[in-house]
């Protein structure tokens, strides 16, 4: 089926999974306060919200499926790497909601508005990638953002939450200033707001250079910070720290994934032509990001505080695909983003249970002679750990190769070499915690309580999670056939058309 | 004459950011956010943008600044305050920060003798004209709003409505 936008319909059918998300979190939120308050812990609003994200997935499925747009141009794209970052956000808000079913239980959050602020936090992601236009871009983002500002301040009765939120608010609003700035100045150079219009000038020649050069720094310090790149990382660490661990999870996986895929499409794309311009200081932040975020993962004794350094660590790597700027490198950034999603979701769902639900038991001294006591929960983080540190076998190597392939593809040799060593580096303090779990005693006098419960649903996802990653780790070709075919034709221009008309 | 206009306009919309910022008391940034906000208002009437010019003047000028003025009053905000922004060794670093991007927009400027202005200016007007004498002022903006940026409109809506929801989850009374 062709969308060519004669008939009203047509828009409809473009924006299908955005749809039917939006109007499953309203309704999700009608649910939520219509419900008694005592009720038992909103778990069923939490399956409600997943049924939601099955249905938006179908929806994706079907657009996979076969259906095109005319003309590439519209201000909605309809191609298959906007449609691959949605299984990426559909999955990573799943996996999220899953891992929060019992904590919003045990912590007594409102779970209406919980589960559909993910829920509408995740239609604003995939507006990023479906974006052909700097505008939605904008919109998307602060419609995730807010999302994410109002579940990391979500647990009014911790303090930490509340930092967590008003830090995560104020930073984020002023990075959203410098995008908006950025945004605002390319407008002024290209004439259009468009991804599709501005690679066109640039290619034309017809850009004002005085503005543009400002307005492509300015959106690149924008994005970085929503990647948290390193010198615009400074939140990080509290926020990941601070937030609820459930909502953390879904903020390391899927709001960077939502920059990520943004990010590419607006440099890979709209601005491909001035990568002259561009390259260097995203290999400088690239670079500095890898080196700043592996070591001070290093001397962290939190695990909630570690793993916020370790996606720091992990947007550098994904940078020096931006850098490469080639369409391996683009792919293997895909991949990339899915099986982080995955791995980081699942990493912090094992935190959750060994915090028995609570914002417990996060320092790494918690977690020794965890393994024995929990050997399928020990087992599962053990592969989540290796996975995250690239460990041959696992889906992390992979993913790791081929950004190394698309970063030797164009030459860079010093990023590559960096991107080995600080993955050297970085299995210290990944190992480090598997270390704790199996080899050393568990202190006589702590966790002598309790046993720690999972629920069963919470298990099994973390179970397939697992196994999704083994699999992918020695039969990656469906995955990567897959990344591949998304990228096909993305960079494209199409010839002889300025500022398009459509949605 | 315009540009002496316009320079004027300018030179209070940006005085009155700063002002927003280094103000001591709530009631004085709002003042100048007024300042500022009515200066954009000027400078869209300079555009030929008039119904922009009124909206802003009508909604954000008027409406949310009584709202903003409403809520400092109630929540009893309106004493004088430390100042806030720490001085010394930051405050240089911002300077320098802002001094160093106006220098790169200067010399991109000076350097390649362009005016940032990106094709034929007269020609745009002519077209804007032919547009509004079409379709009038409003239509000129609600046409293209509705049909070309519809989607991004109503993005805006559900942006609104997830403001709300955010805005009412954090404020509740703690249970």
């Amino acid at each position: 089926m062709v969308l060519d936008y004669t008939s009203s319909f047509h828009y409809v059918l473009a924006l299908l999974p955005e749809l039917v998300l939006s109007a499953w979190g309203m309704g999700v939120l009608l649910v939520g306060v219509s419900r008694e308050q005592e009720g038992g812990g909103g778990q069923e609003l939490g399956w409600l919200a997943l049924a939601g994200l099955a249905i938006a997935a179908v929806a994706n499925g079907w657009l996979y499926s076969g259906v095109t747009e005319e003309g590439a141009t519209a201000m909605i794209a309809v191609d298959r790497f906007r449609l691959f970052a949605n299984w990426v956000f559909i999955i990573g808000a799943a996996l999220s909601i899953v891992i929060s079913l019992p904590y919003v239980a045990r912590q007594r959050l409102q779970a209406g508005e919980y589960y559909s602020l993910i829920l509408f936090a995740a239609v604003g992601m995939m507006f990023m990638a479906s974006a052909r236009d700097l505008m939605v871009i904008f919109l998307g983002l602060e419609l995730m953002s807010i999302g994410v500002y109002a579940l990391a301040g979500f647990n009014r009765r911790d303090r930490r939450s509340a930092e967590a939120g008003l830090k995560y608010f104020l930073l984020g609003a002023f990075a959203s200033a410098f995008l908006l700035f950025g945004i605002a100045l390319i407008y002024g150079a290209a004439g259009s707001s468009n991804i599709h219009a501005i690679a066109v000038a640039v290619q034309d020649g017809t850009i004002a250079t005085a503005l543009m050069g400002p307005g492509v720094a300015l959106l690149a310090i924008g994005f970085a910070f929503k990647v948290s790149a390193v010198p615009f990382h400074m939140w990080t660490p509290d926020v990941y720290e601070g937030a609820p661990t459930p909502v953390t999870a879904f903020m390391a996986a899927s709001v960077k994934t939502a920059a990520f895929v943004a990010f590419l499409r607006v440099f890979l794309v709209g601005l491909d032509g001035l990568y002259a311009q561009w390259w260097s200081i995203l290999w400088w932040i690239a670079a500095i990001t890898m080196v700043a975020g592996n070591v001070v993962a290093l001397v962290q004794s939190s695990v909630k505080r570690m793993l916020a350094y370790s996606s720091i660590a992990h947007g550098g790597y994904l940078l020096v695909a931006l850098v490469a700027a080639n369409d391996t490198a683009a792919a293997g950034l895909l991949f990339y983003l899915l099986v982080y999603t995955v791995m980081t979701v699942g990493v912090f769902g094992v935190v959750i249970a060994v915090g028995n639900q609570t914002e417990e038991n996060s320092r790494i001294e918690d977690y020794a002679g965890f393994g024995w006591r929990q050997p399928v929960l020990g087992v599962l983080m053990t592969v989540f750990l290796l996975s995250l540190a690239g460990f041959p076998g696992t889906a992390g190597f992979i993913a790791k190769y081929h950004l190394l392939l698309g970063a030797a593809q164009s030459s860079l040799w010093v990023l590559s070499v960096i991107l080995v060593l600080t993955t050297v580096v970085s299995y210290w303090y990944y190992l480090r915690v598997a270390w704790y779990m199996w080899m050393k005693e568990a202190p006589e006098t702590a966790g002598a309580g309790g046993r720690i419960t999972t629920p069963f649903a919470t298990r099994v996802v973390l179970v397939v999670s697992v196994a999704v990653i083994l699999l992918a780790g020695v039969f990656p070709g469906a995955a990567l056939d897959l990344a591949a075919g998304s990228i096909d034709g993305l960079r494209d221009l199409v010839a002889g058309s300025g500022v398009a008309a459509g949605p | 004459m315009t540009e002496i206009v316009f320079v004027l306009f300018a030179v209070v919309a940006v005085g009155g950011a700063i002002g927003v910022v280094v103000g001591r008391s709530p009631v004085a940034s709002l003042l100048s956010m007024i300042a500022t906000l009515a200066s954009v208002a000027g400078i869209y009437v300079l555009f030929e943008a008039h119904f922009l010019a009124a909206i802003q003047v009508l909604v954000y000028a008027g409406a949310i600044m009584v709202l903003f003025l409403f809520v400092i009053m109630l929540l009893n905000l309106g004493h004088d305050y430390r100042a806030d922004v720490k001085y010394g060794l930051w405050y240089l670093l911002s300077l320098v920060v802002v001094g160093l991007t106006a220098g790169a927009l200067l010399q991109g400027f000076m350097g390649t003798g362009a005016t940032g202005v990106r094709g034929d200016g007269a020609a745009a007007a002519a077209a804007i004209d032919a547009v509004v004498a079409e379709k009038g002022v409003v239509g000129a903006i609600a046409d293209p709003l509705f049909t070309d940026y519809v989607v991004a409109f109503e993005l805006t809506g559900l942006l609104l409505l997830v403001a709300i929801v955010a805005a009412v989850v954090l404020a509740k009374p703690r249970t």
